[in-house]
């Protein structure tokens, strides 16, 4: 205060005055500002998690319509440091009025209210694909889609409102296309191109690897075509819809559901709404907040809300139906695995569906060790799948990763320093599945580290840790024998030259003699390096 | 006389070894899988015979040969650790510590990355082996120990060519090499030898000038009996006609080291027969002794491993018929609890060398 002399006198501002700026920030404004929490931080991963978003759109869409996927990934050099993405699918298509606002309206989706698994949960992912496209190259994005034969195909080109949060139609007109159905989606984006563990690639390599029902063709920026085969012709078993546990509920989720519900009471409220309320778990609810059960969820205020969230937590609730999950199963996941990677050994487990706050989920393992595409010095590689999509980037922040960390893999037959991921020619795959996987944020690169998902994971490295031990048991058996007779052929110079010491009889003969004899008793040696044939009076 | 028998060793000696080499090449030079054949060292091949009363090897054999995935690195040992013996020590007239054989044979197999020897456990238990192989004693191989015991009296020996009065060596005495095989009496004036297990009592007598007032010998070693000391008692034994009696703590460790002395032990049963003195006897501390003066209010309660051992000492067969033995294992193990011999300094500094032992000598108060 005593300085206050010298300081400049600033002027009070009223509260009128900062009402003038207060306004509503449109959600699309907001990315703008925060493209990184939606993955386009750099140009190497903004050119990924476009491919990645169109590609898990596509996937979803064709498992909708229980069509198998024929996927087609074109990336396209536009100009330096600009590439053309299209991505297209033999999906349902969508019906005209929609695509605008499905693909030009961030947030605006078919998944974030259902509770089921799917790749997509938020809505988000190819409108922040768009909009990116949008702020680096100012070019809208080219919609082509068909829902059936007997309508015709809508050719859209779109940007975005980024004030107002909604579509801007640049062109609107009807095509031919000599697809059935399906849609087409074509992004110019700023964007880096580039090989190795973080590139679209690996993506496309580790997509096929989890959906081994998908065919895919991909023509890189060199315009060389990959093509990503179908391994099955079984489509993963639909995913069952299920209401929310009340378990997993946040209290703003909850105040929105009550706004939104048709229920006409508290108590009709939450066994409609939520699974596993039943009339005396919704009674006991109810009796423990004090409210009335024949309150109309409308009116119910913030407080009361808040009331019923805590009460919630100390009501013993049976915990979900697990039956809503859609694994890759054990032998799916091994074909994809074998079909993308060259090893000598693999190995698959897949969990029992468990529950972390109310919430489904089902862990999967895989395990491929051995063979040329390992170098045997290495951290392991590791693979991360979320509802079968690749997670690539912030791997040391995921659940998966601090799995394996914690995870003893001396015990199974890997190295391990402290605190760090195996060594060893091998890669782990796990894929968590579950109606909702919990991300740490939007741009769903890691898995948050809910205990009892960190505990599942173990318990599956674990049970596929124990096979891999067994099998690098056995091969080291087979090495060691291989090296034990090889010193065979050195031990013979040192026994002659020791019996020349003590006998005064030449070196050379007595090698000779013994590499003779080693010669002739080669197979029997070899048959008992193995273990095989052990009649020999073993003393020690 | 001494130097023409020490030569004569060598070359016997010597030549056992090469005996062993002319039988594998034998084998080679026959087309046949070399092997090595001996007496079993392990536990299951040890033996109580109870006609000599000493451990001995049973009759198992076990072999060794080369084309083996399980025997080679071992006949390659066992080869080269003979040719080392031979050429480096017998050869050449010199003795070398077990930790110098050791070295010897450590050295890496040209192309590989295995090496002869990696543990001295390794080459102290060929040495062990070749001890069967040959009949042969270490000693005779010239393979020593470390040396860890005392000797002081009215003892005249000549060692190496140096006359030894150990009447005249001060209070650490005379210290005992570990191959004692070729040392030469002398002049000896006593009539009994007194073995202690404890460097601290021979020190104690000794200052008291114990063994000149009850012209005796006084022998100690730092707890368990090397090779050197047992063969330098047994000789003492057999060639003087001198009584050995032992001195140890009351407690199962201290049992076991009079039994070692005059049953043998399970390491060294091949060696039973330069060993062991069938006629030594246990003079204390016994339990009685604990009675008798009153030192029941010196006992250390017993711990499980004292426990286990009772159990395992009671059983052995040379203590299992013994009435006395089995008498002072029970009181033991009524007490529950053990003493050391200092605990008879509580009745006074020299009350040992001046009470307690010349009235047990007297008394001829023994074990056996």
């Amino acid at each position: 205060m005593a300085k206050s002399k010298n300081q400049p006198k600033l002027e009070l501002i009223k509260a009128e005055e900062l009402a003038q700026q207060q306004r509503e920030i449109s959600v699309a404004a907001f990315f703008e500002k925060n493209r990184h929490l939606l993955g386009f931080d750099s140009p190497v991963k903004a050119l990924a998690t476009a491919v990645k978003e169109m590609v898990d759109n596509s996937l979803d869409a064709c498992e909708e319509m229980h069509v198998l996927p024929n996927i087609i990934v074109i990336i396209k050099e536009s100009g330096e440091n600009r590439y053309i993405v299209s991505v297209e699918d033999n999906g349902p298509g969508i019906v005209k009025e929609q695509i605008p606002r499905v693909f030009a309206k961030l947030l605006y989706g078919s998944k974030f209210y259902r509770f089921f698994q799917s790749r997509g949960q938020q809505g988000l992912g190819v409108s922040a694909s768009i909009l990116y496209g949008q702020l680096t190259t100012g070019k809208p994005a080219k919609i082509t889609s068909r829902i059936s034969p007997k309508k015709p195909t809508h050719y859209y080109e779109l940007h975005i409102d980024i004030a107002k949060n909604e579509p801007e139609i640049v062109v609107d007109k009807e095509i031919e296309w000599i697809k059935d159905h399906g849609t087409k989606v074509e992004i110019e984006l700023e964007g880096k191109y580039q090989k190795g563990r973080l590139s679209v690639d690996e993506y496309l390599k580790q997509a096929a690897i989890a959906n081994p029902h998908l065919n895919l063709v991909y023509i890189d920026p060199l315009k060389e075509k990959v093509e990503f085969k179908r391994v099955t012709n079984e489509l993963p078993e639909e995913p069952k819809e299920i209401k929310p546990h009340p378990y997993g509920i946040e209290l703003g989720v909850l105040i929105r559901m009550l706004r939104n519900t048709e229920s006409r009471n508290l108590r009709s409220f939450l066994t409609n709404e939520f699974s596993r309320v039943s009339n005396a778990v919704a009674d006991e609810i109810i009796n423990k907040t004090g409210l009335k059960p024949d309150l109309k969820p409308k009116e119910i205020s913030t407080q009361d809300a808040d009331k019923i969230f805590r009460v919630i937590q100390q009501v013993k609730i049976m915990l979900p139906p697990t039956d809503c999950l859609s694994p890759i199963g054990e032998d799916l996941l091994l074909k994809g695995l074998k079909k993308e990677i060259n090893a000598e050994f693999y190995a698959a487990i897949s969990r029992s569906p468990a529950v972390y706050r109310g919430i489904p989920f089902e862990i999967e393992v895989a395990i491929a060790y051995g063979g040329s595409s390992f170098q045997q010095d290495e951290l392991v590689r590791v693979i991360r799948f979320a509802n079968r999509v690749p997670l690539i980037y912030q791997q040391s922040a995921c659940a998966i990763t601090r799995s394996i960390l914690n995870t003893d893999w001396k015990n199974y037959g890997l190295q391990q320093s402290k605190g760090a991921l195996p060594i060893g020619p091998a890669l782990i795959t796990v894929h968590i599945a579950s109606v909702w996987v919990p991300f740490t944020s939007e741009s769903k690169e890691a898995i948050a580290h809910y205990d009892e998902i960190i505990k599942e994971i173990k318990l599956a490295l674990q049970e596929c840790g124990r096979k891999l031990q067994t099998y690098i048991r056995k091969t080291v058996r087979v090495k060691e024998a291989k090296e034990r007779i090889s010193l065979f052929e050195k031990y013979i110079p040192e026994v002659a030259n020791s019996l020349s010491i003590l006998t005064g009889k030449k070196k050379e003969l007595i090698v000779i003699s013994l590499n003779k004899m080693l010669k002739k008793g080669l197979p029997e040696l070899i048959a008992q390096a193995n273990g095989e044939n052990q009649n020999g009076k073993a003393k020690e | 006389m001494v130097k023409i028998k020490m030569v004569k060793q060598k070359n016997k000696s010597a030549e056992k070894l090469k005996d062993l080499g002319n039988k594998v090449v034998d084998d080679i030079d026959k087309g046949k899988n070399p092997i090595i054949t001996f007496s079993l060292r392990n536990l299951s091949n040890i033996v109580f015979d109870s006609k000599t009363r000493t451990l001995k090897l049973g009759d198992k054999i076990g072999s060794r040969s080369f084309f083996n995935v399980a025997h080679s690195k071992k006949f390659l040992q066992t080869i080269e650790i003979a040719s080392i013996l031979k050429k480096e020590l017998l050869e050449s007239g010199k003795h070398e510590h077990l930790r110098g054989v050791f070295y010897m044979a450590k050295r890496t197999i040209p192309g590989t990355n295995v090496n002869i020897v990696d543990e001295q456990s390794e080459s102290d238990d060929i040495i062990e082996d070749l001890e069967v192989i040959t009949g042969l004693s270490r000693e005779q191989l010239h393979v020593s120990a470390n040396k860890m015991g005392s000797m002081v009296g009215n003892v005249v020996l000549e060692d190496s060519g140096d006359t030894i009065d150990c009447s005249k060596l001060g209070r650490g005495g005379y210290s005992i090499p570990s191959i004692t095989d070729e040392l030469e009496f002398k002049k000896i004036n006593a009539k009994y030898i007194l073995y202690m297990e404890k460097a601290a009592i021979f020190e104690r007598l000794n200052e008291d000038k114990f063994w000149q007032k009850n012209n005796s010998i006084l022998v100690t070693s730092q707890g368990q009996t090397t090779r050197g000391i047992r063969r330098l008692l047994q000789r003492l034994s057999e060639e003087k006609d001198l009584p050995i009696y032992v001195l140890t703590d009351f407690d199962c460790w201290g049992f076991y080291i009079y039994s070692v002395i005059k049953y043998g032990s399970i390491a060294l049963a091949h060696a039973s027969e330069k060993l062991t003195i069938p006629g030594v006897k246990f003079l204390g501390i016994t339990a009685d002794d604990i009675i008798k003066y009153d030192l029941k209010k010196h006992l250390i309660k017993l711990n499980d491993q004292d426990l286990k051992r009772m159990k395992q000492v009671s059983e052995y067969e040379w203590f299992k018929d013994n009435k006395d033995w089995q008498r002072q294992l029970k009181m033991m193990k009524d007490f529950g609890a053990k003493a050391e011999i200092q605990s008879l300094s509580a009745k006074g500094i020299s009350f040992i060398s001046e009470t307690y032992l010349p009235n047990k000598i007297k008394t001829k108060d023994f074990l056996e």
